[in-house]
């Protein structure tokens, strides 16, 4: 018995200590970038502690004014802007869709089911191209619309996980409001999207990530430092032919993932929630 | 009279329906269907951007058999998602079994594993990478703390460069690994129970219940991150500066398709360059499929 027991909080003791160790691994490139963004840039390399002897504020002051003429306050109001509207157009219209597909009976819409699923599969490679001469020739360049107004239309993985949400809510609640007189929409709008809180929030969130670390859509589409993105501004800070300042460039770096790592904490249930229910990549 | 009325009423149906996935359609054909059209008729022409396409038939096709760099990215690719992907989905799997046990401080140990998935698709992350593996990096700063002195750039050695990219992707295992224990909770503990009464050991039950009790999820995970990993941009344009370099050996597909449309304007080049990756993920998700029923484990009832 007592040997039982013993080894037990041994087994316990070593997967405590083994799992610490390896969380301690996983995290470490983060500590180090948010610990270098309070060195000297002449301590970066020099000293491997990862607590400064000094904490140096002006790295952060230095990285904010970025060159002088754009600041980092520019590049964080445009990341909002792009990610909220984005964000708020995309889940409503997948909502929208997703009450469709769910609820409404009519002819083609397992074609059309399948087809969204079918665009999951092609890769943006293929659309890139010619998306790009289409919003040229729409003289949509440098503006923020090719970036946000294709996220009106909804997103499938949204879509998916909000369908399956909705499968999941007995029908007797559409019945019984269809007798005290609610037209469809109505029922979308009063009875059914409140229930599936859970996963419109999920959506949000994913939503909110995507759109922060999209890189590839404002690289196509921004060309203006004034447009720039905090993603695009930190590579264009990074350039290897004309940076050094590491500091800086570690502290801008640090303040880009706070927004993230603020709503991680505030929303881990559903960002699990998510992952499980659509095996989908976060 | 009744059937008029029902006929009305699939009419409204059919309108209601239209009307609620109308976002969607709308999206769907200007953003998807349009798109993929022009992008097969560019991929036959010689287009530049600035003049009109030239159709010139399989040209492209053509050109890109004899083209090195072609070869080159496509090698890369592969090299890069059957290495990370198989990696990822490994490291996943034991994690999860590791912490598939009642301990309470496992969510927090979870959340704490989950935070690499969570930041790695960022810039500041993949900045920081580069940074991190450069001779002067975080990584030579600890081998000479266990008493290797290195000077070795493993960002700028062609035989390294890849496998920082690996190690960004593998590191990222967080999310299929929060999937895995998801799945790894929904195996009956009956199972278990009377495996144990058969006298089965922990290996056996490890071999025989939880590995076929998981393969629907490892299926999953392992379609969409091969279609990750071949589609794979932000992380190689970023750690390696935008070139691909060094050597082109960080040059993949989708790097190589972006040089090609955005900095040479072959469009016609690059969006054949795209056909053909579509021809490769379909081929290759196509194998996985086929190859899942004689490895991928369903239970006979169907349902949750």
């Amino acid at each position: 018995m007592t040997n039982y027991r013993l080894k037990h909080i041994l087994g316990q003791t070593v997967f405590h200590i083994v799992v610490i160790l390896l969380g301690f691994i996983m995290l470490y490139p983060i500590l180090w970038m948010v610990s270098n963004s309070f060195k000297e840039n002449a301590d970066i390399f020099n000293t491997s502690s990862l607590i400064p002897e000094t904490f140096r504020f002006d790295n952060y002051g230095r990285g904010w004014r970025f060159n002088n003429s754009v600041t980092f306050s520019t590049f964080f109001y445009n990341s909002f802007y792009y990610t909220i509207i984005s964000t708020i157009g995309s889940v409503m219209a997948s909502s929208l869709v997703a009450y469709g597909f769910a609820r409404v009976p009519f002819r083609g819409r397992s074609f059309w089911y399948g087809c969204m699923f079918m665009t999951m599969m092609i890769p943006y490679q293929v659309v890139m191209v010619p998306q790009f001469i289409i919003f040229h020739k729409l003289g949509w360049i440098n503006s923020f619309k090719p970036l946000i107004i294709p996220q009106f239309a909804g997103l499938p993985f949204f879509i998916f996980l909000m369908v399956q949400f909705i499968r999941q809510i007995p029908y007797e609640l559409d019945d019984s409001a269809k007798i005290d007189g609610c037209n469809r929409f109505m029922i979308y709008s009063r009875i059914l999207f409140p229930l599936i809180k859970p996963a419109v929030i999920t959506s949000t969130i994913f939503s909110f990530y995507w759109r922060w670390d999209d890189f590839l859509g404002p690289l196509l589409f921004l060309n203006k430092p004034r447009l720039f993105t905090v993603s695009l501004a930190l590579r264009m800070f990074s350039d290897p032919m004309t940076s050094t300042d590491w500091s800086a460039i570690f502290a801008m770096g640090t303040l880009t993932l706070l927004p993230v790592l603020v709503i991680f904490l505030i929303f881990q249930k559903y960002i699990v929630q998510g992952l499980v229910t659509t095996g989908l990549k976060g | 009279m009744k059937h008029i009325n029902r006929r009305t009423r699939t009419l409204m149906e059919d309108a209601a329906g239209y009307a609620f996935i109308s976002p969607w359609l709308l999206g769907f054909v200007a953003f998807s269907i349009i798109p993929i059209l022009f992008s097969l008729y560019y991929s036959f022409t010689d287009y530049d951007i600035l003049g009109d396409p030239v159709f010139n038939g399989l040209e492209n096709f053509r050109r890109m058999a004899g083209d090195q760099l072609f070869w080159q990215s496509l090698k890369v690719t592969f090299f890069y998602a059957f290495v990370s992907v198989p990696l990822r989905l490994i490291f996943a799997f034991f994690v999860a079994m590791l912490f598939n046990r009642g301990t309470r401080a496992i969510r927090f140990y979870q959340a704490v594993y989950y935070v690499p998935s969570l930041v790695g698709g960022s810039i500041a992350v993949a900045v920081m990478w580069r940074r991190l593996f450069m001779a002067d990096g975080a990584l030579n700063a600890a081998l000479a703390k266990i008493g290797i002195i290195s000077n070795y750039s493993w960002i700028g050695n062609p035989d390294t460069a890849i496998w920082t990219l690996i190690i960004l992707a593998v590191w990222q295992f967080g999310s299929s690994m929060l999937i895995f224990l998801a799945g790894l909770r929904q195996i009956p503990k009956e199972l278990y129970e009377a495996a144990s009464i058969d006298g089965a050991g922990s290996f056996r039950k490890f071999l025989n219940i939880t590995v076929p009790q998981i393969t629907p999820v490892l299926f999953f995970n392992l379609v969409m991150q091969l279609i990750n990993g071949f589609t794979v941009f932000t992380q190689a344009f970023v750690v390696s500066g935008g070139s691909g370099d060094p050597l082109n050996s960080t040059l993949v597909y989708a790097l190589y398709l972006y040089q090609r449309a955005f900095k040479f304007y072959n469009m016609g080049y690059s969006s054949a360059m795209a056909w053909v990756l579509v021809l490769i993920i379909g081929v290759m998700t196509g194998i996985v499929f086929k190859t899942s029923s004689s490895w991928v484990f369903y239970e006979a009832k169907e349902g949750k």
